[in-house]
């Protein structure tokens, strides 16, 4: 189960005792270079598994989160942040802030309505409440995703699995959410409603029910690009509508490399008078906090492009 | 029943109130497709608030109509709509704002009103302010979702007079935007007064 939170203590071997700092210290220095199937590696770099088309060198996060586990981290923009649904089963709850500035953030309202579309794909954008581009989906190959259903709370994990605290067996995907905004001085007033990946939500046209479709069934991926510095919190468990009576949540990988954020007139900003419109709002944005020499850009990259 | 509050909302403007538990809140449309924006929250506790997402998961549907539970993003109920003359109210569409605005219409409309700015502005008077803003309810407004996920805010069903009730589970906060947007139907293109009326336990 690697670093789920019930994993196996590690006992000390016969041969050290903890009954002395020094045997303690002995114990604990013993464990490095351990390594289980769940756990960040660091430096990203070092990630053995990382998939031909992305230079190791260039990664910035690399992660494998069991079912049931939540990562967050702060990224640049331009980064390109890849999901992997390893075996097919994994769900991934998203949110996102604009780094440094939280009240900023995530609002799956504005992303349906202004886009004129319910469903998320690749080119699809996530808004913010400011009418600016948090992230782009550059590429998806599940299609099964959903903003409408958010993370299930903690009363209907209970109701559902008997338990859903963030440490339980079948934690509740807001609970997870909530300690991993805490870890950056933020509480429940912060968490809008949140969008998931890998497991898909349909709504019927005419009655408007909402139809559970699942998951694609084999490993997927999805990337998405930062459009601006963003601190992203994931949380991977059963999304709210899994109709198994036994929870249930494959493995997720993150991978996170640096990179551009999408340029004026190129895909996806070039897809629709809308999104070229909150693209716009980005670079008024960007280009009002950078010098004139582009030296102190708010990209973290060498230069800023100004758009 | 009393009423405890009994208010013409006037086009365009906010309003906010406690309903306590037991107690009822009535929305009429006075004029007919004029979406009322609202959020709810604990009065004693406003990090707890109403959930689009919880209430959508529990009902398994995106509209709200007689017997929809509101529930908050513990999963809390917090009202049940007891009685509806419309059939159908919305939940993904959200407030329009002056920023979300640019980008449905176009720079030209950033100067105009919009529902986040009253939500903003009357939310102050119970400390309320950005960071309390989640989906929001639109009773009377008209937004389908169709097969390939195109959706949009399209003419409404309301009609002048047409009212939904709700039943407080909880002391519960309301806050309420009269909708002022005038570039798409939800207004029917001219926002108009609404009436609010707050019952007794």
């Amino acid at each position: 189960m690697g670093n789920h939170p019930h994993a196996a203590p590690i006992r000390p071997a016969d041969s050290v005792g903890t009954e002395t700092p020094e045997g303690a210290r002995a114990h604990a220095r013993g464990q490095a270079g351990t390594v289980v199937e769940h756990m960040p590696t660091l430096p990203a770099s070092d990630y053995a598994s990382a998939p031909p088309d992305v230079d190791p060198a260039r990664l910035v996060w690399a992660e494998r989160v069991a079912g049931g586990g939540y990562t967050h981290r702060r990224v640049a923009a331009g980064t390109t942040i890849r999901l992997h649904d390893l075996e097919g089963d994994a769900c991934a709850h998203l949110l996102l802030f604009r780094d440094g500035q939280p009240w900023e953030r995530l609002n799956v309202a504005d992303t349906i309505k202004l886009q004129w579309q319910a469903y998320l794909g690749a080119g699809q954008l996530f808004l913010s409440d400011q009418g600016r581009v948090l992230a782009s989906i550059v590429s998806d190959t599940s299609g099964r995703h959903d903003v409408l259903c958010g993370a299930s709370s903690r009363q209907r994990n209970e109701h559902r699995y008997g338990a859903g605290g963030a440490a339980t067996p079948s934690p509740a995907g807001r609970e997870l959410l909530l300690v991993a905004a805490a870890k950056h001085g933020l509480g429940p007033r912060d968490l809008p409603p949140s969008l998931s990946f890998f497991k898909g939500v349909r709504v019927d046209a005419g009655s408007g029910a909402l139809r559970w479709t699942g998951s694609e069934g084999t490993p997927t991926v999805v990337e998405l690009r930062a459009e601006l510095p963003l601190l992203v919190l994931v949380a991977n468990t059963a999304h709210p509508l899994d109709p198994r009576s036994q929870w249930a949540c494959g493995s997720l990988e993150v991978l996170a490399w640096s990179g551009r954020p999408t340029e004026r007139g190129s895909w996806p900003a070039s897809a629709s008078p809308e999104a070229e419109r909150a693209f716009l709002n980005n670079y008024e944005d960007l280009v009002a906090r950078s010098t004139a020499d582009g030296s102190i850009g708010p990209w973290d990259t060498d230069t800023v492009g100004h758009p | 029943m009393m009423a405890l509050r009994d208010d013409i909302v006037a086009a365009r403007a906010p309003w906010s109130g406690v309903v306590p538990a037991g107690g009822t809140l009535e929305v009429i449309d006075l004029e007919g497709n004029q979406a009322v924006d609202c959020l709810f929250y604990l009065a004693d506790n406003t990090t707890e608030r109403y959930s689009a997402p919880e209430t959508l998961t529990w009902q398994g549907s995106i509209y709200l109509g007689v017997g929809s539970v509101l529930r908050s993003d513990t999963g809390r109920p917090l009202l049940t709509v007891i009685a509806d003359g419309v059939g159908r109210h919305d939940t993904l569409g959200g407030a329009c704002s002056k920023e979300s605005n640019t980008v449905r219409y176009g720079h030209h409309t950033r100067g105009q009103h919009a529902c986040v700015e009253n939500f903003l502005a009357e939310g102050a008077q119970w400390g309320l302010g950005k960071r309390d803003l989640v989906s929001n309810i639109n009773w009377f407004m008209n937004v389908p979702v169709e097969e390939s996920g195109t959706l949009g805010i399209v003419d409404g069903i309301s009609a002048p007079g047409l009212s939904v009730t709700l039943l407080a589970h909880e002391d519960v906060l309301t806050l309420i935007s009269n909708c002022p947007q005038i570039n798409n139907p939800c207004n029917g293109f001219n926002p108009t007064p609404v009436r609010v009326v707050v019952g007794s336990p």
